[in-house]
């Protein structure tokens, strides 16, 4: 009977069998098979852009952050996604810098994991487009063999790109905002078109997203609201000047699939109330319309995530849920 | 009567682990060598001792009294001698003044008979002082005085008396298997419960994974009461009593305000069939059941457990622990609380010990708050665990009184879904304290 101790631990003594890394891991394998599209259609450049922007976020965080942070797979993560906003051609040294400073200046400066407002994956992005717009918006077509480079992958840090060799093909938002040419449904939703690496096989992406809906890892009220808003606005405007481009085409093209599946449900960045949950997806819905139909930029998804993740503290503190027992839904006493 | 069952919103869904139990009947568990009664043992005053070192007390003896309207008297589980009165250890994990009886090992342990008048004929305050006299405590952890729930204020109109037996706390099959083997004694109950406050109807909430208790209780339903058995959705927190009284009459006791001021008592159901019992066989309130269960226990049982029998008599009766046994738990494992202390005592409102072994103890480690919305997912009240965690951490305890802390209820729900292990509600556990010591010493 005598033992030399017990657990002293408090109530509930009990835990469920959700954990952080769990999670974070979930996501991760969630992102599998959209890694395998990608390296399907823009060949081993993708695999390399992806690697080395996810060693950049890993590398960075082992050298920032505290001991052992590695392990809850957070910044695997943003690697993953950041290499996923990136076309397949762009030199490996700015995939990389691009994971040092999604991690560094997205994640790092604010205290590290949960203490970031914006989605870090996504400020590895903004910087590297406001550094090297060129490289950022090369997008090679997909390569005859697949040990075939996509582009100038290999270029020195600093020094332009070699394009020469490498035809730049066209994304259909770039051909449907500055040619006013449509692409077909089937294509882009099952990714045969140009873009960035993750932004082109939709299939992939809901399939991972319900998954991770299912699992409760992401809230399926923020990708099912931003989807929403963009159709309803979109079509809207479509009918009233059939130039603009019907539902079907905004939703499946550019990288909305992966950002309101994917950067959106950040829940570090995303609120935590339902409701608030709800209004996020439609400032974003909305946000990619104006942008898309009316913005200087033919893609709007990055930007209208990082200005809706700015609101997240304002759309939380309006939308607390009502505590039991007080105001409507009380009985008169 | 919904037959799918009814249920509130949010709420979590602890694997039930019942099995190990429910099916067992209740046994009576023999008398030890020595008892040891806190005078502790309920919620509001504790009791008076009346006896000192020396004395000799038959079983069922008043040994300390009521001290005061929210108090009731301790006795005697067992005669014997009293050893001693002294500082020893309480289940809540403090040391409790506590008197400590040598059970007399030549006695046959006979009470005297019928300290408790016969229930016919008495007066609603006869029976409540009769209530009071018998010790009677809520039996589903609170232990709060049964008498006080069955004395409403006068201008408050009671119009519910609902009788709780959602048993959702894992492992725990107490108030199962009282149900299922003695509905006729939950009726009685019932009956001296409704008469007592004037109430007409009576509904009987039982969580859908107790079906023979469910039809057990249907079939012997008495034709002159107006009494429903209501079957519940099995979720946790399905028990708490705001929970149920929502779940049954649609109403939210409003913030801050009790039961009564909706028209509703609740009772829990173990607590009902001994008020029964006291009326039925004269005997105050002695003994309890209590579910020893777990995976890190020999034989898991229902017993009937002397009150003051010590942990470790228990335990070894039960088959003694398994070489995993890593954490022993009071009360289920959602509230309950961890025991240091094999001299323990189970007190009158000890409803189960839980052995959870090695595996089944919480990790360590903790992450970083990771925005992920479980927690107010989860929160049966609908506040926001999350952010109040974060206040917490930072001492700022105003600010938490005005997102609703004091709604609360340390169910347990949030640290259960919380996927970075921060442990929520022993944050907000301490918190109150803190706010409660704030407010007493500023009216000092």
């Amino acid at each position: 009977m005598d033992r030399p101790r017990f657990e002293l631990t408090a109530s509930p003594h009990i835990k469920g069998p959700d954990s952080t890394p769990r999670i974070m891991w979930s996501v991760v394998g969630s992102l599998v098979p959209v890694v395998v599209a990608a390296s399907w259609y823009f060949g081993v450049s993708a695999l390399l852009v992806i690697t080395v922007a996810t060693l950049g976020a890993v590398g960075t965080e082992r050298v920032l952050g505290p001991g052992g942070t590695l392990r809850d797979g957070s910044a695997a993560i943003t690697g993953l996604l950041l290499g996923l906003t990136l076309p397949a051609g762009i030199p490996l040294w700015m995939a990389l810098l691009g994971g040092i400073i999604a991690i560094g200046l997205g994640k790092m400066v604010f205290g590290g994991l949960g203490q970031n407002v914006f989605n870090p994956a996504l400020i590895g992005r903004a910087f590297l487009q406001a550094a090297f717009p060129e490289g950022l918006t090369t997008w090679p077509p997909a390569p005859e063999r697949w040990f075939q480079l996509a582009g100038d992958n290999f270029a020195l840090p600093f020094m332009s790109p070699d394009l020469e060799p490498f035809v730049t093909g066209a994304t259909p938002l770039g051909q449907m905002k500055f040619e006013g040419i449509g692409t077909a449904p089937l294509d882009l939703f099952l990714g045969a078109t140009g873009g960035s690496l993750g932004e082109t096989a939709a299939v992939a992406i809901l399939l991972g997203g319900a998954y991770l809906a299912l699992k409760k890892y992401l809230d399926w009220r923020i990708p099912v609201s931003i989807f929403a808003t963009v159709a309803l606005l979109s079509q809207t405007v479509h009918w009233i000047s059939p130039e603009y481009p019907g539902a079907v085409f905004m939703l499946f093209s550019g990288g909305l699939m992966l950002g309101a599946v994917y950067m959106a449900t950040d829940m570090v960045t995303s609120p935590t109330t339902p409701k608030g949950a709800w209004l996020y997806g439609l400032g974003i819905g909305a946000l990619v319309v104006l942008i898309r139909l009316w913005g200087g930029l033919p893609e709007g998804v990055m930007y209208a995530i990082l200005l809706m993740n700015a609101m997240v503290p304002f759309i939380n503190r309006a939308t607390q849920p009502r505590v039991f027992g007080t105001g409507r839904g009380v009985a008169a006493p | 009567m919904n037959l799918f069952g009814l249920t509130f919103r949010h709420g979590v869904h602890p694997p039930d682990s019942k099995e190990l139990t429910e099916h067992i009947p209740i046994r009576r568990m023999p008398f030890m060598r020595r008892i040891a009664l806190p005078l502790r043992q309920h919620a509001g005053k504790p009791a008076r001792c009346l006896v000192k070192k020396g004395d000799r007390v038959e079983r069922g003896d008043k040994i300390a009294e009521a001290d005061g309207f929210v108090s009731v008297p301790i006795h005697a589980s067992a005669a014997g001698t009293v050893a001693d009165i002294d500082w020893w250890p309480h289940p809540d994990g403090s040391m409790a003044e506590t008197v400590i009886i040598d059970v007399d090992p030549h006695s046959p342990q006979i009470p005297r008979p019928r300290m408790v008048p016969k229930w016919e004929g008495l007066s609603a305050d006869e029976v409540r002082k009769a209530v009071q006299e018998a010790g009677l405590v809520g039996l589903g952890g609170a232990a709060f005085p049964t008498h006080v729930k069955l004395s409403p204020p006068a201008d408050l109109p009671i119009d519910w008396l609902l009788v709780n037996g959602a048993e959702c706390e894992p492992y725990l099959t107490t108030d199962h298997r009282v149900m299922a083997e003695h509905p006729d004694r939950v009726h009685f109950g019932i009956r001296i419960m409704m008469q007592c406050l004037g109430v007409k109807r009576a509904v009987i909430g039982v969580e859908r994974n107790k079906p023979d208790a469910i039809a057990a209780l249907q079939e012997t339903i008495p034709e002159d009461l107006d009494v429903t058995v209501q079957p519940l959705v099995v979720k946790y927190p399905q028990g708490a009593e705001k929970m149920l009284i929502q779940v049954v009459t649609g109403k939210e006791v409003p913030s801050g305000k009790l039961p009564m001021h909706v028209g509703a008592v609740v009772q829990n159901v173990g607590s009902i069939a001994t008020i029964a019992e006291i009326f039925e066989t004269g005997q105050p309130l002695i003994e309890r059941v209590v579910t020893v269960t777990g995976k890190g226990v020999g034989r898991p049982s229902n017993l009937i457990v002397p009150v003051g029998t010590l942990l470790s008599d228990v335990l070894d009766y039960c088959g003694g622990l398994t070489d995993d046994a890593a954490e022993i738990v009071f009360g289920g494992p959602m509230m309950g609380t961890s025991q240091p202390d094999m001299r323990t005592p189970i007190i009158k409102g000890t409803t189960g010990i839980v052995v959870l072994t090695r595996d089944q103890v919480k990790p360590k480690v903790t992450y970083p708050c990771i925005k992920c919305g479980h927690c107010l997912d989860a929160c049966p009240v609908f506040l926001n665990p999350s952010q109040l965690g974060i206040l917490a951490q930072a001492g700022r305890y105003d600010e938490m009184e005005s997102l609703h802390l004091g709604d609360c209820m340390i169910c347990g729900s949030c640290s259960y879904v919380c996927p970075s292990n921060i442990p929520l509600s022993q944050m907000f556990a301490l918190s109150k304290n803190a706010l409660r010591k704030r407010k007493t010493t500023k009216v000092a």
